[in-house]
């Protein structure tokens, strides 16, 4: 026989949580090890990073006696590891070039600038601070050129222009693969599936390394545009699917309609058709836009100082050595939190969105 | 313009025809003069450095060594045999890393999935942390790690038999030759694969493939093994180094530990999503029959599951197929660590990135091909 059971539980509210973490003897009992290992280990950590923490550069020497982190070492490199070898005096232009960055970030987060128009703007004018900043020539500022970035501000500058240039292209390549001309559509469907079949790795160093010799010399270009352009048509490979599924979440009927009203093409796309591709695709592209920010950390492998590089030549002299995981500890928090909190925004809105489509 | 019996409508069809036929005619056009122009600036780039192109290089001694390999190497080996070790590598760390982020994935996406808060929340907590931090950052991270750990005499030492130094994982294994394990590996995937095709129930599938792969490999070690040799290998510390057992490089424990950390926090997330998917009244069902937890969850939520896991999961397998590109920021030999190596030294750059990308081609399809197999396999064939 099988006995009658309670009714369900409601599936949130501490009542909840208490009678499903400590309902069952067996359900405390995980819960009990569990928690308390959890706890363990934070304290642990808490231990090591605050309690018997080394803070300022000043007392450098206490870290052999000390057990704990050695922040010590950010103290003194951190200007390494956020702008690589930008001049010394000039950094308060790479502080606000990265801060322009940031803030396009956050306001494309922002429902109001949800419009084509607009996140264009953003974009452009995001990109084009960042940009004015750190070369100064054109503010009256002395000149630095690309090869003196590095740091966080490299990986930033990675990270926007590819967006930028990306989208464009990803948009591109989405309406090539829907249009009613076999030869346009073959040649986005074979790019798509070739670029997205080979590791970004690859991609890059074909454009580093490879492409010079297909070009003559005078179309070669700096290699840090060469990977930002390649870098981008990966980015618009897979931004242009994410596109399709938004096409296909809209019915055929919609195109017809235009059709019927006479509107050519490119008024149905852009009043009609793409306004909502946009919408059905926004949760898919804030993920990949995260996921693309996570990969610029690959370029260190090509030869770029980007954070990660930066990382290691700030413990890598000396006296520094034996501190490399603070070191990469504060990397990857500074990883962490752009990484999570954009992440947990695009969980946010899916759910946001799941709500108004039932 | 046109003549007076022609209406107008077939006059902008025939128009828009003949644009749609000119803007394909200039594509292609444009197409193959950008190749034919890359052809040539090819040759004159490369007659200026003096290279001559073609695969004859293949056979040349490359006289370099590197991390690791499977099988036997030495810097007299040609370029064939060095780039074949690579795509080996590749493989290997490929097909180790996917199985077992594969297996911790479903442990994490079910916990994640559970009713338990506290399960709960140990599995977002696992997720949130490897998921949001770059693979190589972690990689190069646990890495650093490891080259700091203490040699082979001060040694992690856990139950006698696994030791961690920097010199690497030293575990027990099996008194096999390197054939013999890969062909119980293929072996042990045959078996699953034939338990697919019968259609073998989830639960049992996995009971019978592990009864039946112990099976084998336990008959297979007894027959092969040198004659005075035991079954199993331990390491042992003999002075300044270990005897005996596996040894596992530094570069390969963190490459498969950061891989599968990484891949099992992104499949965790594929699982979770798709046992969500399961509508609630299956599930209730399954409790009103008096079913157990394990049974609902191994012929209910699973098998369901399924069907809107695997796309993704196949995607996921692809990713860490490319992901053990990293390998080069740590030393360890895969194939484009190999082959980007290659290119410094014998300066043969198209034909090297030719064999890279048509090798990373080939696997890839080759799983997305398994992939949509095993996929058509588990949808609901209409009676």
């Amino acid at each position: 026989m099988i006995q009658a059971e309670s009714p369900p539980l409601p599936s949130f509210g501490a009542i909840s949580f208490f009678k499903r973490g400590f309902g069952t003897p067996l359900a405390s009992l995980v819960s009990v090890i569990i928690y308390g290992v959890l706890a363990y280990w934070a304290w642990l950590a808490f231990d090591w990073a605050v309690v018997r923490a080394v803070w300022s550069a000043e007392n450098v020497a206490q870290c052999k006696a000390e057990a704990g982190a050695c922040w010590s070492v950010i103290d003194a490199r951190h200007r390494l590891i956020l702008f690589g070898l930008y001049p010394y005096e000039e950094h308060w232009r790479s502080t606000l070039a990265c801060l322009a960055v940031v803030a396009t970030v956050v306001l494309s987060c922002i429902p109001a600038a949800w419009s084509v128009r607009r996140l264009a703007a953003l974009w452009i004018a995001g990109f084009a601070s960042y940009y004015l900043l750190m070369d100064g020539s054109l503010l009256g500022l002395p000149q630095v050129t690309t090869d003196s970035w590095g740091g966080l501000s490299l990986t930033l500058f990675l990270f926007a222009s590819v967006v930028l240039l990306g989208m464009p292209m990803g948009l591109g390549l989405a309406l090539m693969r829907r249009s009613e001309m076999p030869v346009v559509r073959l040649i986005a469907v074979v790019l798509i599936d070739f670029i997205r079949s080979l590791p970004l790795l690859t991609t890059l160093f074909t454009a580093a390394v490879v492409v010079p010799i297909l070009l003559p010399s005078w179309l070669e270009g700096d290699k840090i545009w060469r990977v930002i352009i390649a870098f981008a048509l990966f980015f618009a490979c897979y931004q242009a699917e994410v596109f399709r599924g938004g096409f296909q979440a809209i019915p055929k009927g919609q195109f017809e309609a235009g059709k019927a009203l006479g509107l050519g093409y490119w008024a149905i796309m852009s009043r009609l058709i793409l306004p909502q591709v946009f919408r059905h695709a926004l949760p898919s592209t804030i993920n990949m836009v995260v996921v693309t920010f996570k990969e610029t950390a690959i370029v260190i492998i090509i030869g770029f100082f980007d954070v990660l590089a930066s990382a290691k030549a700030a413990f890598g002299t000396g006296e520094w050595a034996p501190h490399y995981i603070e070191v990469y500890i504060f990397v990857g928090a500074i990883y962490w939190v752009f990484i999570f909190s954009l992440g947990q925004y695009g969980e946010y809105l899916k759910g946001r969105m799941a709500i108004f489509e039932r | 313009m046109g003549s007076a019996d022609m209406s107008t409508t077939e006059q902008l069809r025939a128009r828009s025809v003949r644009r749609k036929l000119i803007i394909q005619g200039l594509l292609i056009a444009v197409t193959i003069a950008a190749v034919w122009a890359a052809i040539r600036s090819a040759q004159v780039n490369l007659a200026a450095l003096g290279i001559t192109s073609g695969f004859g290089f293949l056979t040349r001694a490359t006289g370099w060594d590197y991390s690791f390999s499977l099988i036997a190497r030495s810097i007299n080996d040609p370029y064939s045999r060095t780039l074949f070790i690579g795509f080996l590598n590749t493989l290997f760390v490929g097909f180790i890393s996917i199985v077992l982020s594969t297996f911790l994935g479903f442990i994490i996406g079910t916990a994640r999935d559970s009713s338990h808060p506290a399960i709960k929340s140990a599995a977002t907590v696992y997720v949130q942390i490897f998921r949001n931090i770059p693979l190589i950052l972690q990689a190069v991270f646990l890495y650093s790690v490891l080259i700091h750990f203490p040699g082979p005499r001060q040694a992690m030492n856990v139950a006698d038999a696994f030791f961690l130094s920097n010199r690497g994982l030293m575990m027990p294994g099996l008194n096999l030759s390197g054939a013999t394990a890969v062909a119980l590996l293929l072996g042990t995937v045959a078996i699953a694969a034939g338990l697919v095709v019968r259609k073998t129930p989830l639960l049992r599938g996995i009971g019978l493939w592990l009864v039946l792969s112990t099976g084998l490999i336990a008959v297979t070690t007894g027959l092969m093994r040198p004659d005075d040799a035991p079954v199993l290998s331990i390491p042992e510390l003999k002075g300044l180094r270990f005897v005996g057992g596996i040894i596992v490089p530094i570069e390969l424990v963190a490459m498969i530990t950061s891989i599968t950390l990484y891949g099992s926090a992104y499949i965790a997330e594929v699982v979770r999503g798709g046992l969500n998917q399961v509508p609630r009244g299956l599930i209730e069902a399954g409790r009103a029959l008096g079913l157990s937890p394990a049974s609902i969850w191994g012929r209910i939520k699973v098998p369901m599951a399924l069907r809107s896991i695997v796309p993704p999961l196949g995607n996921q397998w692809i990713f860490i197929m490319k992901a053990t590109t990293i390998g080069i920021a740590i030393g360890f030999s895969d194939l484009f660590y190999i082959a980007s190596n290659s290119i410094t030294q014998s300066g043969q750059t198209l034909e090297l990135i030719f064999l890279l990308m048509a090798a990373f081609l080939l696997v890839n399809f080759s799983i997305a091909l398994s992939v949509n197999w095993l996929n058509a396999r588990l949808q609901l064939k209409a009676h």
